[in-house]
């Protein structure tokens, strides 16, 4: 093998604002380096191949793929995951929408979900149903049917804007 | 003293409120506990070498190079595990005739189908154990295999156990009046077959477990992502030889189940005895693509069904020859035949009528197990009866709801045993019917759908009502010898600061049981909900019981809370009243405080009475029982099952130059009894919905005609995502059950058990007018098209 | 599964990643956005790859403008197509594709240069180079080269790419006024890879027509193209069920996924102002 490759990487990132230094097998993805090196366990892996969007975490402010993203690649890079985004209280308002709406069931996809719909409600403007549907279309949820998740984001995005709440009234 | 569940201002009224999660708080903040998050000292992986084959003879098994691998430490084959694991057969004594050969944690002579596992790689990172496995050379000489299910029993067609005789694993008819008199002699017959397709779990936490040996002790210990931890405790003490007691069963967080997780599976089997043989704790986490092909499948129904109606429009009577293909062995402990029996009981489920004929054949096939898996059996009858109704009622000029409204068994005609032989305590059909076009406006949407009919839209409305199947008793499993408890319990103990644990037998799947027990103890002893703590899933812990299927928690699990929850009142009541020289009748809990009952003053917190009896005992009068904890078990008995109903519809689109199906609205109306929390209801009908959506658009296992599985990841095998899903509305009608002072039945199926006939309705009224109709599920774009006659070859 | 993978280097450069790949003894594999290439290696399609990681060559990225030409770097993630005004402005197909592919997290990352160079038959970017009759630019150790879209897909997953060049840039004659794009497919569910698809360019009433999902390949419409310029819609529909040569698979057979191209192709005929 030539001497440039190299089969374990050095790495030093940040995760959840904690500076983190790493040597790690290449191969390695970054959902296991969050789950198995560093025991970041909220973030899940669901399919490992891209589809179902459990392992969703934030690097340098976007959404990406845990199971698709070598570790190798984000040398120097900023991750969030639903531990630090819970700490920081970043997300503080979806994830009580979620629980006030019962938008997660087994809590599996969550952690994802929240990732996903983080990056939407940032935006300040107050997407329709359907381009919360759209967007949220890369996150698997079995348990949920999905409407009570739409509901929450859609909620806090209303929230955000300054825009009345208006799905309350299916939490009887 | 029975609860005034009708009085909304009761005290303590909080069975009947939307009450918050307990543990939603802990899941949305990351901080859930899935097996795959334990890491125990010295765990090793597991991972399995499948077979690639449907059907193979086992050869040479050749393990050096995988053993010189680094990292790996033992591989294991059928016959190693053999030595230490007894097999199983999953067969029940009451489903007479029934057949399956005996199976093993690793197959031993043949492999049966595409995944079977073969060979278990033991390394010390699963990347390890996996790198190891693909160093296995097995020498495997294929065999014939068997995959169509219609011709499964011809002669032409190789048996797949030779042992057996046959490829039949059961068959049973249920038949009652004359069918075949007036069958011939209706005034109107209409026939149609059917297809519900080859469905798989897809939870998103895939299967896990990490079993745990110690010697010393003698003691298994299994996390597991499960639904019946006693049952698994009480198998795996008996295949492994080990004392029922020394085998401790943990199911923590578990990340979906859908009866996909209440089955014993080979590699978990073979997990625990690994761990047995190493004395160490291995994990075995399923990866998406072993998923596939080693999960439960279900479904795989093919019918040809009649119905018989008289000239005004009654049903006198349903035909049907159901078939369904199990894979190469019934499901150990509860068979792959109930699926079967399921649809041989619920066909014509919600109607009057007198005659009856329903047989179920179960044959053997190389494919996937089929098993029990959300709403067994209820798609397929429910798609069977309600398409059957429609078609008729088309062909007579009769509107879907008219027929509905003329053979819905009446809402006072109870209770009722029906032709199929199924007693009803109580349902509400007709209500719920009202309730439907109240919600969906059924004229407004019959006048936009031909207003848009005109203009070269096709939209269509789908009718579909069920019964469904909870509260199972002994009928369903333990009469046929299964130790699979149909009974369950409950401990509710109070703490010196007032605050109460209540132990259940019942499991946390997301679907919310940990917050209904909460409710129900709360309003039990008379404290609030968030001063209740729920343990589940530990079978050193808590009560013996069934765990969940067949929504019982809530109708079985929840009486046994409320029975212990009240006993513990009654307890703090009388040492409150021992405390304040009062009778325990006069006084009442509310909130946690103890109260004059008539005047409402409050007299002595819950807390005081803690501190004293578990401080101050000696204040008490001599005698006087100073117990606060009590432990209840609830088992139904007058009826062997607690059914319920309701009527779903569904509104679409249908391109028809494209064949694609747009669901623009869904709606339920449900009657599950006594409701406990109306928020975790509803979401319980929407997830089961949605499932019940993915299987009318969307999913298909496929396997080619050699048994080869064609679409084994998450990007081939189509699950319901959100972009595609209706918003839904969700009502209820509630007739609770006389069985318990509960009077709750189980909701956890309902969805999923209407939603595909309520959508296939729908899309057959929005292109039968262009003269195509569909019941081969999923109902994709090609078979629409090809149903309308747009594609030909 | 546990993706296996022989070695890994991060390339500062063009002619770095050139050498690496070179270094890598028939090995070599460039890593993108990885959102074909890590699920492949995580599906086990392949083991032991030696991967020239090309994602911090920042020269790669980004849209510039040419004269009459757009640049697009092979690294400008699909995201960044879908929000880069320049690339609205003159390659408005480009920007209407992006959103169609996968979802957020995956158009993060995923790159135009790896989905052309993967050659997925269902993707939407190689039928929008069609289409747009694009010219790509290929690095490799004899030099630089550029090789027209339409020469470049040659089977599934096969490309004119040899395995020692590097794909860095796409070249696309930048829209005119009253130049038309239109792409239109149906998938399933959101963000799957579609049954069918179309792009279409409309530019001084030629048309060119890029199917996807159709074949084994990205196929240049040249039958229905012919018919359209002519203005003949219906005989447009005709050729196209011979220009296409679709698969079967357990989402739909041939026959369906034939007749769906020309279901989106009269729609999109229609939407043009094309008398039906
Ligand atoms: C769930 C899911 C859904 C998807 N849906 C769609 C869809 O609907 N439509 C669609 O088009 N795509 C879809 N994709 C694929 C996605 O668009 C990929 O991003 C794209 O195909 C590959 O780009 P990449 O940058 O990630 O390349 P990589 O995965 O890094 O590489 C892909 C291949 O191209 C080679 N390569 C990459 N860049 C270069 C280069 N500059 N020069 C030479 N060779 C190179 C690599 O060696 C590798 O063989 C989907 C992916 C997933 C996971
Ligand atoms: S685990 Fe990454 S998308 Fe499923
Ligand atoms: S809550 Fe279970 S998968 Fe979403």
């Amino acid at each position: 093998m030539s001497e440039h490759f190299r089969s374990r990487i050095d790495l030093e990132f940040t995760v959840n604002g904690e500076a983190v230094e790493l040597t790690v097998p290449a191969g390695r993805h970054l959902i296991d380096v969050l789950r198995l090196d560093l025991e970041l366990t909220g973030s899940h892996a669901g399919c490992e191949h891209g589809v179902c969007g459990a392992c969703t975490v934030l690097v340098d402010g976007q959404t990406v793929r845990g199971c698709l993203t070598l570790a190798a690649q984000l040398d120097g890079a900023e991750i969030w995951t639903v531990e630090g985004l819970t700490e920081s209280g970043a997300i503080a308002d979806l994830q009580a929408a979620f629980v006030e709406r019962n938008a997660l069931q087994c809590g599996y996809c969550t952690p994802g979900m929240l990732a996903s719909a983080k990056t939407l409600v940032e935006s300040g403007s107050v997407p329709s149903r359907e381009a919360i549907r759209e967007h949220m279309s890369g996150n698997y949820c079995r348990c949920t049917g999905y409407e009570a998740i739409v509901d929450a984001i859609e909620t806090v995005a209303r929230t955000r804007a300054g825009v009345e709440a208006r799905v309350e009234a299916k939490v009887r | 003293m029975t609860i005034r569940f009708e009085d909304p201002n009761r005290p303590n009224s909080y069975i009947g409120r939307t009450v918050p999660r307990p543990n939603a708080g802990k899941l949305v903040a990351g901080r859930g506990r899935y097996v795959d998050d334990i890491v125990l000292p010295r765990m090793v992986h597991v991972a399995f070498v499948r077979s690639p084959h449907p059907h193979a003879r086992i050869g040479a098994i050749e393990t050096g190079a995988a053993l010189a691998e680094k990292g790996v430490l033992k591989v294991f084959t059928g016959k190693d595990l053999a030595e230490i694991c007894t097999p199983w057969e999953g067969k029940l004594a009451h489903l007479q005739g029934m057949k399956t050969p005996p199976q093993h944690p690793l197959a031993v002579e043949r492999a049966c189908w595409v995944g079977e596992p073969v060979v278990a790689v033991v390394g010390r990172t699963r990347a390890e154990a996996e790198a190891g496995a693909a160093l296995v050379e097995i020498d495997f000489e294929p065999l014939p295999a068997v995959t169509d299910i219609r011709t499964a029993l011809d002669k032409g067609t190789p048996v797949l156990h030779e042992a057996l005789g046959d490829n039949l694993c059961f068959r049973k008819s249920n038949e009652a009046g004359e069918v075949d008199r007036v069958f011939a002699e209706a005034p109107r017959v209409v026939e149609a077959t059917f297809k519900t397709a080859r469905h798989t779990g897809v939870t998103l936490e895939p299967r896990v477990i990490i079993t745990d040996w110690n010697g010393a002790d003698g003691q298994l210990t299994a996390h597991v992502s499960n639904q019946a931890p006693h049952m698994l405790q009480v198998l795996l003490a008996g295949h492994l030889d080990i004392p029922e007691s020394r085998v401790h069963v943990i199911c923590g967080d578990v990340g979906g189940s859908f009866g996909l997780k209440v089955h014993v599976y080979p590699d978990e089997v073979a997990t625990a005895a690994i761990a047995k043989i190493m004395g160490r704790p291995v994990k075995f986490a399923s990866d998406r693509v072993e998923a596939f092909t080693s999960d439960i499948h279900a479904r795989d129904h093919e019918a040809t069904g009649r119905i018989a109606l008289d000239e005004n429009g009654m049903i006198l009577g349903f035909d049907v020859d159901d078939w369904t293909g199990i894979g190469p062995y019934s499901i150990y402990p509860r068979t792959s035949a109930v699926e079967g029996l399921q649809v041989t009981n619920l066909i014509g489920g919600p109607y009057a009528f007198d005659h009856y004929r329903c047989r179920t054949s179960v044959v053997f096939q190389n494919k996937g197990i089929c098993a029990q898996y959300r709403a067994v059996g209820h798609p397929v009858a429910v798609a069977i009866t309600e398409g059957l109704v429609d078609k008729a009622a088309a062909e007579m000029g009769i509107d879907p709801i008219e027929i509905r409204r003329r053979n819905l068994i009446a809402d006072d005609d109870y209770p009722k045993t029906t032709a199929a032989g199924l007693k009803l305590e109580g349902l509400s059909h007709h209500k719920s019917l009202d309730s439907l076009i109240e919600a969906m406006d059924y004229e407004g949407l019959r006048a936009e759908q031909k207003d848009l009919r005109e203009k070269g839209v096709h939209r269509g409305i789908g009718i579909a009502s069920f019964i469904e199947l909870t509260n199972p008793s002994p009928f369903m499993y333990g009469i046929g010898g299964a130790r699979i408890s149909a009974q369950d319990g409950c401990t509710v103990r109070m703490d010196p600061d007032g605050s109460v644990v209540a132990l259940t037998g019942v499991t946390e799947q997301g679907q919310g049981t940990e917050a209904i027990m909460a409710q129900i103890v709360a309003e039990a002893v008379g404290v609030s909900p968030d001063l209740v703590r729920v343990v589940t899933g530990d079978t050193r812990v808590t009560p013996f019981g069934g765990g969940t299927w067949a929504s019982r928690g809530a109708g079985i699990g929840g009486e046994a809370a409320l029975q212990a929850g009240r006993a513990v009142r009654q307890q703090a009541l009388e040492v409150a009243a021992a405390m304040l020289q009062a009778k325990a009748g006069d006084l009442d809990v509310r909130d946690g405080i103890i109260v004059d009952a008539r005047s409402g003053e409050e007299r002595l917190t819950l807390a005081e009475v803690g501190r004293i009896v578990y401080f101050r005992g000696d204040t008490l009068p001599k005698g006087l029982p100073r117990e606060l904890m009590q432990t209840r078990h609830f088992i139904t008995s007058d009826y062997p099952y607690a059914f319920t109903n309701g009527v779903q519809a569904s509104y679409v689109e249908v391109d028809t130059d494209t064949g694609f199906v747009k669901l623009l609205k869904h709606w339920c109306v449900e009657d599950c009894g006594r409701i406990i929390n109306p928020l975790l209801v509803d979401e319980q009908i929407r997830g089961g919905i949605v499932q019940g959506i993915g299987a009318a658009l969307f999913e298909e296992v496929c396997y080619d005609a050699s048994g080869q599985m064609l679409n084994g990841t998450m990007a081939d095998y189509l699950v319901p995502m959100s972009a595609e899903m209706p918003d839904m509305v969700i009502r209820h009608v509630e007739t609770p059950t006389a069985e318990s002072a509960l009077g709750a039945k189980g909701a956890g199926e309902a969805g999923t058990a209407g939603a595909p006939a309520a959508i296939m309705n729908a899309i057959n009224d929005a292109i039968r007018p262009l003269g195509g109709t569909v019941t081969h599920m999923p109902f994709t774009p090609e078979r629409i098209l090809r149903a309308l006659g747009t594609i030909t070859d | 599964m546990k993706a296996s993978i022989g070695g890994y280097a991060r390339a500062e450069s063009v002619p770095h990643a050139l050498s690496l790949l070179g270094e890598a003894d028939g090995v070599g594999r460039i890593l993108a956005g990885g959102q074909s290439l890590i699920a492949a290696l995580n599906l086990g399609v392949s083991a032991g790859d030696m991967l020239v990681d090309i994602t911090g060559i920042e020269t790669l990225r980004g849209a510039t403008l040419d004269g009459d030409r757009l640049v697009i770097g092979a690294l400008t993630r699909h995201g960044d197509i879908a929000r880069d005004p320049l690339i609205a402005e003159h390659a408005p197909l480009l920007a209407a594709a992006a959103p169609l592919i996968a979802h957020d997290a995956i158009r993060n990352r995923g790159t135009i240069g790896g989905s052309l160079a993967h050659a997925d038959p269902a993707a939407e970017y190689p039928a929008c180079v069609l289409a747009l009759d694009a010219t790509l630019v290929l690095e490799g150790p004899a030099g630089r080269r550029e090789v027209a879209a339409e020469d470049f897909f040659l089977g599934l997953f096969e490309t004119a790419r040899a395995d020692e060049e590097i794909l860095t840039a796409i070249l696309i004659p930048c829209a005119r006024p009253g130049d038309r794009h239109v792409i239109r497919e149906a998938a399933r569910r959101a963000g799957d890879y579609a049954l069918a698809g179309l792009a279409v360019v409309r530019r001084e009433g030629r048309h060119r027509i890029g199917a996807f999902g159709l074949d084994d390949r990205p196929v240049l419409c040249a039958g229905a193209m012919a018919k359209w310029d002519a203005g003949d819609v219906d005989g447009m529909i005709a050729a196209l069920a011979k220009d296409i040569d679709p698969p079967s698979d357990t989402q739909a057979s041939a026959s369906y996924r034939r007749h769906l191209a020309g279901v989106l192709l009269r729609r999109i005929a229609a939407e043009l102002g094309e008398a039906q």
